[in-house]
C-alpha cells in the first residue's frame, strides 16, 4: 500500500436505528482484507461505529468518509444535526441526552464520544448549533 | 472453556454458527447496556445479554466476540441470526437469568481473566 490512499464514503440512514453500524461493519472488513493488525481494526470499528450510533440518535444521520493510508486511517463524520451545544459537557462520562427509548436499545449511556476519543489518537470536533457537526478521528498505525 | 460448554452448562440452545462450537474461549461479560460492552469491555468473548436488536450482533462484532449467549429465553429475530451468520458469532438461547447464567459459568471457571 506503499504511497496510497484509499477513500471511502457511507451514507448514514437517520431513520432506521436498525441498520446503524453497517457501514462500521463494511470498513472493519476492508481493514481487514487490506491486512491491518486486529488491534488497528478494533479501535478504527469501534470509534467509527460509536459515531455512527451518535448520528442516527441525535442528528437524523449523515455521511461517514473514511480514508485509510499505509501509516493512518482518518474518519470524518459529518452531519446537518442540531449541533452540540456544550462539547466539554457532551465529552463526560455518563453525560448523555439521548431519548429513553433509545436507552431502553442498548445505547445512550453517555460512553459515546469518550470512547470515541479513548480508541483514537487524535479527535477534533467542530460543531456549530443549528447548523451540524463535523467529527474527525485519527488512527495511527 | 469451549463454546459447547458453555450451551451444556446452560442448558443453551445453539441457534446459528454450531460448527464453531468448538472454539475455545476465556472470558466472559453480561450486559444489557451495549454503551458499556463498547466503553469497558477487553478481550472478552463471550457477551451475555437479555437485550434482543441488531446492536447486540454488531456490538459483537466490533469487539471481535465469538459467542452471545441470550438470557431469560430472549429470541433473536432471523436477520439477527443472518448478522451473525455472516460474521462467524455462535448464538445461542437458555431459559437462564442473567445472574444464574453469570454464575453458573464463573463456577464452572470460565472467569474474566482477558
Amino acid at each position: 500500500m506503499d504511497n496510497h490512499r484509499l477513500s471511502y464514503r457511507f451514507d448514514v440512514d437517520g431513520d432506521n436505528f436498525t441498520s446503524a453500524g453497517e457501514a462500521s461493519v463494511k470498513v472493519k472488513k476492508i481493514l481487514r482484507d487490506i491486512g491491518f493488525d486486529p488491534e488497528t481494526i478494533r479501535r478504527v470499528s469501534i470509534a467509527m461505529y460509536e459515531g455512527e450510533i451518535n448520528m442516527v440518535i441525535h442528528a437524523g444521520g449523515g455521511v461517514a468518509d473514511v480514508i485509510v493510508e499505509e501509516d493512518r486511517i482518518v474518519i470524518i463524520l459529518t452531519d446537518q444535526g442540531p449541533g452540540i451545544a456544550d462539547i466539554d459537557l457532551a465529552m463526560q462520562e455518563g453525560f448523555s441526552t439521548a431519548p429513553d427509548n433509545i436507552r431502553s436499545l442498548g445505547f445512550g449511556a453517555g460512553m459515546g464520544l469518550p470512547n470515541m476519543k479513548r480508541y483514537t489518537d487524535e479527535m477534533i470536533i467542530d460543531s456549530e448549533l443549528g447548523k451540524g457537526t463535523k467529527i474527525t478521528m485519527t488512527v495511527r498505525v | 472453556m469451549k463454546i459447547a460448554d458453555i450451551a451444556d452448562i446452560l442448558g443453551a440452545t445453539v441457534l446459528c454458527c454450531e460448527d464453531k462450537a468448538d472454539r475455545e474461549v476465556n472470558s466472559a461479560c453480561g450486559s444489557d447496556m451495549m454503551s458499556d460492552v463498547l466503553a469497558y469491555v477487553k478481550n472478552q468473548a463471550v457477551l451475555l445479554t437479555g437485550l434482543v436488536n441488531p446492536q447486540v450482533i454488531r456490538t459483537a462484532e466490533m469487539m471481535d466476540m465469538r459467542c452471545i449467549v441470550f438470557v431469560r429465553s430472549k429470541a433473536p429475530t432471523a436477520d439477527m441470526i443472518a448478522l451473525a451468520e455472516e460474521s462467524g458469532i455462535v448464538v445461542m438461547t437458555t431459559a437462564r437469568r442473567m445472574y444464574e447464567a453469570c454464575g453458573m459459568l464463573y463456577n464452572n471457571g470460565l472467569g474474566n481473566k482477558e
